[in-house]
């Protein structure tokens, strides 16, 4: 059994926490995403057929009729469930929980079953229909920390991993724990609002654990099971989602 | 036989009202005499009444005799496959994108095929070992066509989990191969129980279709060396020097009737697994306990429904009416029905769950089927009663036409249904902002026409390379039964086996 207290094992579990009431759904994390994790560009006929790949995408749900219209937004992406169901589906294990509570998709081990998509209750999985495809100056921009995805396989939001890495090899080298705040995906850099927080859970001190632990925490689909580690808060009016 | 000889048991049977074209073994006729006993309905079409020789001029002329109208057939498969094939290289080079899907829903009319291909195969090894091990004489001369049709419409469905994957060249790391890495295969997926349980189902069925094709490869065999025809050469090594003494003959049985236990507990697993690719998911409308028999009850509907279709057909096409008769399509009807009844049931307790508990998440699924797919629904569930009520008569379940429209119905039925389990649920998911729609494109439809082409071109193929009646035991039936006179009535007797 996993548990938010297993820092005897490991030093990190990874959480992050989304304010919908700070959320005014300005996409700025849909586009810090895409250009932080090369996230192919499919253009506007693949996108009409429903394959954009945002690994982070703003869902917008409309509550009543005009001109009593109330809009709420709810930036969706891989919710790095605890027990995933993504995970025990996989034939060949291209998909596992680290031991930092990630939930992780190794490309090269991916053969493209598809079938974690088909059990991921929050559809957040996406599927390369064809080559990834960046021309011209757009390749100038990649960024080199992260590899390109082939067609065939799936890919989703890795909590950027690579900035992860960045910052616990930083830590090591100084001979440190990682600091609060020290790491920060792409989508939590870029949020105006700062309604993104992302933090080590395990350590009581962090801001990501006073939130969580705020009472305004709510995960999606709850009766799942999934524990996923993305929590959201929300304020105490019923019928915020 | 003498051609006197024919002439009597001719007028004999037909002068007992019985199937006048047949011609009884001289053994067995002398149990009959028309005048005095009168014709057992339902039993006497189950006899063979030729001499060995016939029987076997007969049933080998499919083997031996080969039609223009044949090539023709057979290059018209190939047409429809080498585009199937043109498509599917296609998608192969450029990605998935050439199919209709799109997220979330990621199995789409490939996998609704897979899945109808292995349902196809359950009836042929199944069918053909329940009648085994229930010793019903009537079984004899369809086995091997109904084991051939397992085989090939397993070989088939081997074929989709590689056109749907997304890298096809890296399928083998789903083969538990020692490596470097220690990578091992998730041994916790139900795709790996999947692909473990057809590959085990493949190897059986094919196994007991080799084993019950022995005695009459041999017979083959010998024809052709005879007749120096060029099957020779594989027959001779295919037949193991089967020479029919009572040794080969008792370990014969005794491997058939193993292999029958056997295989008659794996096939059920088999498409229990299938099911459990869904069920084992959390997803609404898949992740039902009802999956696993009505899954396994939905593969045998469809498959003897396609054994009914495919021995019409054979009978039809080969002239094959003394061996494949009237009885055993009434006998294999008879079966569907009950078969029928069973699914209709399991589709009622599924139906009816959802709607009465109204679970949001699941009755939404089956909103969307009925407004999207209603023809569909009525094709199905239609199709279903109107057939369980149609081959409650005799007469039709004995109509050659009627069965064979009435079978295809039943698969058309049971693709759809299919299709229903695998679109619908994927396009309606639990979050609702993901709902979306979906259409097969024209690769899908062209690699999934290539691989009913390829089923038939398999078959087609099979036809003129084996003895396609099990001639070997048809004869045995003849030998272990036969009739008694007690008082007015003739009695069938049989050896038990």
């Amino acid at each position: 059994m996993k548990s938010f207290n297993y820092k005897k094992q490991n030093d990190y579990k990874w959480a992050m926490t989304i304010d919908l009431d700070r959320c005014n759904g300005c996409g700025a994390c849909v586009v810090a995403c895409q250009a932080e994790n090369n996230i192919a560009t499919v253009g506007e006929k693949q996108a009409e057929l429903g394959r954009k790949m945002h690994w982070l995408r703003i869902e917008r749900y409309i509550e009543g009729t005009y001109p009593d219209v109330k809009v709420r937004f709810l930036p969706m992406m891989c919710q790095h469930c605890d027990y995933a169901p993504c995970e025990s589906v996989c034939p060949v294990w291209a998909t596992y929980q680290n031991p930092e509570g990630l939930n992780v998709q190794v490309y090269n081990r991916c053969i493209g079953t598809r079938f974690c998509g088909n059990n991921c209750p929050y559809s957040v999985r996406y599927f390369n229909w064809y080559d990834s495809n960046f021309e011209g100056p757009e390749s100038n921009q990649l960024n080199p920390d992260v590899s390109l995805r082939e067609k065939g396989i799936m890919e989703k939001c890795t909590m950027c991993m690579q900035r992860i890495r960045r910052g616990k090899d930083t830590a090591k080298d100084e001979g440190r724990d990682v600091e609060d705040g020290e790491i920060q995906p792409a989508c939590a850099q870029t949020c105006p609002t700062n309604a993104i927080t992302f933090g080590n859970i395990n350590d009581h001190e962090s801001k990501v654990h006073e939130l969580v632990h705020s009472g305004r925490m709510i995960r999606l689909f709850e009766d799942k099971g999934t524990h996923p580690s993305v929590m959201y808060l929300k304020g105490g009016v019923a019928d915020v989602i | 036989m003498s051609s006197e000889n024919i002439k009597r048991s001719h007028a004999a049977t037909a002068g007992a009202g019985s199937h006048g074209d047949v011609m009884a073994l001289p053994e067995l006729e002398t149990y009959r005499d028309p005048e005095t006993m009168p014709a057992r309905s339902g039993y006497d079409d189950a006899d063979i009444f030729l001499s060995e020789k016939e029987f076997n001029d007969h049933t080998l002329r499919p083997l031996f005799t080969t039609t223009p109208a044949y090539f023709i057939f057979v290059l018209g498969l190939g047409i429809v496959m080498a585009n199937g094939l043109g498509w599917f290289t296609y998608q192969l080079f450029v990605g998935l994108g050439q199919t209709g899907m799109h997220e979330p829903l990621f199995w789409g009319a490939y996998i609704a095929t897979f899945v109808f291909w292995v349902g196809l195969s359950h009836s042929g090894t199944i069918v053909s070992s329940i009648l085994r091990l229930t010793q019903a004489n009537w079984r004899r001369p369809i086995l091997r066509a109904a084991e051939a049709m397992t085989a090939f419409s397993l070989m088939v469905a081997g074929l989709f989990p590689l056109i749907h994957v997304g890298r096809a060249w890296r399928v083998y790391y789903m083969f538990p191969l020692p490596n470097q890495r220690m990578l091992w295969p998730n041994f916790k997926s139900p795709l790996m129980w999947d692909f473990c349980a057809i590959g085990i189902y493949m190897t059986g069925s094919i196994t007991f279709l080799y084993i019950g094709l022995l005695p009459d490869l041999a017979v083959a065999r010998d024809r052709a060396i005879a007749s120096n025809n060029w099957r020779r050469h594989y027959l001779k090594v295919l037949a193991l020097g089967w020479r029919g003494s009572h040794r080969e003959w008792s370990v014969y049985n005794k491997c058939s009737l193993f292999l029958a236990v056997i295989i008659l507990c794996i096939a059920p697993s088999v498409h229990t697994i299938v099911s459990w690719d869904f069920a084992m998911t959390m997803t609404p409308g898949w992740h039902t306990t009802i999956f696993g028999p009505y899954f396994v009850v939905g593969a045998i509907y469809s498959g003897i429904a396609a054994v009914i279709t495919l021995m019409i057909v054979l009978r039809w096409i080969f002239n094959l009416d003394n061996v494949i008769r009237t009885l055993h399509i009434d006998c294999l009807a008879k079966l569907l029905v009950t078969i029928a009844l069973i699914w209709t049931y399991f589709y009622f307790c599924e139906f009816n769950v959802v709607w009465y508990s109204h679970k949001p998440e699941e009755w939404a699924i089956f909103e969307w089927q009925g407004e999207r797919f209603s023809l569909f629904l009525w094709i199905m569930i239609g199709g279903s009663v109107l057939n369980i009520f149609l081959m409650s008569w005799r007469r039709v379940r004995r109509s050659m036409v009627a069965m064979f429209f009435i079978t295809l119905l039943v698969n058309c039925g049971m693709y759809i249904e299919r299709y229903l389990i695998v679109v619908p649920v994927l396009t309606h998911r639990d979050n609702a902002y993901m709902w979306t729609d979906y259409f097969p494109s024209i690769t899908e439809f062209s690699v999934i026409l290539g691989s009913f082409a390829y089923f038939a071109f398999l078959y087609a193929i099979f036809i003129k390379l084996f003895p396609i009646v099990t001639m070997a035991d048809v004869k045995e039936g003849v030998l272990i039964s036969g009739d008694m006179r007690l008082g007015r009535h003739a009695v069938r007797l049989q050896v038990k086996e």
